[in-house]
């Protein structure tokens, strides 16, 4: 990746970002906490790694994006809208009675979203699901799910891990989101979920760390994936991250996984994100 | 009199899908675990490469078929109904029926017929808990023909779909000439005195009620009713204008079933007396199919008993 590249890619997440802030200031609700920790890989894959067409969001051979955590719908709307499937200025509708931005991700209602998700654990098997239909019809689509580190606990992840590696699904690239938060507190408090990377292992997934805030690291995590192509096994990026990255109060607090900033916090949030804006055009 | 030919309708299931797997190359079957029981694995004889075996976690097979339906294919996925509907309600719902799949469950070993495995396994609950779900199709065949056309007609539909198939070998009436659609009950003998709307297996007790009751002078008209949902609502109107009474008839829970639907339509439209025969509330037990269905009054001689009854009643 150049510098430019890179440069662009923290521009365009920081802008995710804002999109973050204002769509749940708008729908004064929402969950801002977990869509932060999870921006910088939203723009990686929608900005870089997946082949999509936003001009045709149904192309059948695009990839697939599944978000298994659906309640962080703010990251994914906001970087849909940036991309080009429906207007930035829809945004602050998050939410609202009459907007097709819903609570959770909607596959009939917004553009660019590829499966309804929301209740947590089920995402991962609608993604194998959609791997496995392309290995079937022998399409070169992969398929990318993002996981919360809270969601491992429910049993489906696992359901849905050893039915991937049991068909080989080389094609399917599970995120996990390990910002260490969840609604009741520290993960390793209120469900330890560690040790993640040997579960995964022992799951049948090859397992590759990294830093989910470093955009290098990030790249190097996908060619990790691509390279997986005909061994058969599942890739699963275990991606370090700080849930609330990039707005000073949200960061590291699990008071922010379901809530949104009022007037001041938001106005704060904003001026926080132009100040990194600014640092990084100098 | 003649042998009745029996055949189950899970064999019905399993004979369809192998029929339609060789016209139509984007079906393909998913299982947990029960190919065997579920006769997929007559399908799976034939075209091994199109039947995933997830396994025991119908959870996951529930959202890996969400998945399947998105990128083209018509996935028919089956198990016990009592994990197909009650397991893996929630994936149902809010992975099959929220966003409107096209995806087949096809559920097999409903109701208390189960039999020697008990109440753990005797589903009496699915029609309840699928009628709930926005834009889902609820059908059970009432023989070997219809269960085989159900499934033809249900690959033909978009949408989501339920159905309930049995474990037990029950009587064929139909002929291979009986044409089936979707969401219109049957009128298998015409009466004014009373009506009686079965699904399932338990239509040909219904007939036999129906003919028992001619003798008694009773004019019985009785209807299968193979869609629960959307419900025939003009026949069942029809029936209870003509007729001014209703019994109903289904190897399920009283509560929230066919009868329940019968009676949302009739006391919201036309107010009419309705018995439910069903399984009250109650879970069902261990014991050979014909046995139990006769312990819990789902029989015949029930149905005759319950009709006569109502009749009678000014």
């Amino acid at each position: 990746m150049t510098s430019a590249e890179e440069k662009s890619l923290k521009l365009t997440a920081i802008s995710v970002r804002e999109g973050v802030l204002t769509s749940t200031h708008g729908a004064k609700s929402g969950h801002p906490g977990g869509s932060l920790s999870a921006a910088d890989m939203f723009t990686y894959l929608y900005f870089k790694e997946m082949r999509i067409d936003p001009k045709n969001p149904r192309w059948e051979d695009r990839d697939r994006f599944v978000l298994s955590k659906g309640h962080t719908a703010p990251g994914l709307y906001s970087t849909l809208a940036l991309r080009g499937y429906f207007p930035v200025e829809d945004l602050p509708t998050l939410r609202h009675i009459d907007s097709y931005l819903q609570g959770h991700p909607n596959m009939n209602t917004v553009p660019g979203v590829d499966m309804s998700t929301g209740s947590l654990g089920q995402g991962l098997s609608t993604a194998a699901g959609m791997a496995k239909g392309a290995k079937f019809l022998n399409k070169d689509v992969n398929v990318y799910c993002v996981v919360g580190d809270g969601e491992l606990a429910e049993g489906q992840i696992w359901e849905a891990t050893m039915f991937s590696a049991h068909y080989k699904l080389d094609n399917l690239c599970i995120i996990v989101d390990l910002n260490g938060l969840q609604i009741d507190g520290r993960t390793c408090d209120v469900m330890n979920t560690e040790p993640v990377d040997k579960k995964f292992e022992a799951f049948g997934c090859d397992v590759v760390k990294i830093n989910g805030h470093d955009f290098q690291d990030i790249e190097s995590a996908f060619a990790k994936f691509h390279a997986n192509k005909g061994t058969g096994k599942p890739t699963a990026i275990l991606m370090k991250t700080t849930k609330g990255k990039g707005v000073s109060y949200m960061e590291d607090k699990a008071g922010w996984h379901g809530k949104a900033p009022n007037d001041e916090e938001y106005a704060q949030g904003m001026a926080e994100l132009e100040a990194a804006r600014a640092a990084l055009e100098v | 009199m003649a042998e009745v030919k029996k055949v189950a309708t899970r064999d019905s299931y399993g004979n369809a899908l192998k029929e339609l797997g060789a016209v139509a190359p984007n079906l393909v079957v998913l299982d947990a675990d029960l190919a065997g029981a579920t006769k997929t694995a007559t399908f799976q004889k034939a075209f091994p490469e199109r039947h995933f075996d997830c396994g025991i976690a119908e959870a996951n097979m529930i959202n890996v078929a969400a998945g399947l339906s998105t990128m083209g294919l018509v996935p028919f996925a089956a198990t016990f109904a009592m994990f197909a509907a009650g397991r893996a309600y929630e994936q149902v719902r809010n992975t099959i029926g929220y966003p409107h799949l096209n995806v087949k469950i096809g559920a097999t070993h409903g109701g208390i017929s189960v039999g020697e495995d008990g109440a753990s396994h005797q589903c009496c609950e699915d029609f309840a808990l699928m009628r709930t779900i926005p834009g889902m199709t609820v059908m059970c065949p009432a023989d070997d023909v219809e269960a085989r056309k159900m499934v033809k007609a249900a690959y033909e539909m978009e949408g989501p779909v339920y159905m309930r198939f049995g474990r037990a070998a029950t009587p064929v009436f139909h002929d291979e000439d009986y044409e089936f659609h979707i969401g219109k009950g049957e009128v298998l003998q015409d009466g004014t005195d009373i009506a009686i709307i079965a699904t399932g297996i338990m239509v040909p007790e219904a007939i036999e009620a129906g003919k028992a009751l001619a003798e008694q002078g009773i004019s019985a008209r009785v209807i299968n009713m193979a869609t629960i949902k959307p419900l025939d609502e003009a026949l069942v109107l029809q029936a209870a204008k003509d007729c001014g009474k209703i019994v109903t008839v289904e190897e399920h829970s009283i509560i929230g079933g066919l009868g329940e639907a019968v009676c949302g339509l009739l006391s919201e439209q036309l107010p009419t007396p309705v018995k439910l025969i069903g399984v009250n509330d109650e879970f069902g037990h261990s014991g050979p199919a014909a046995a139990l269905l006769k312990a819990f009054g789902l029989c015949a001689d029930h149905i005759v008993e319950v009709a006569k009854e109502l009749a009678a009643k000014g």
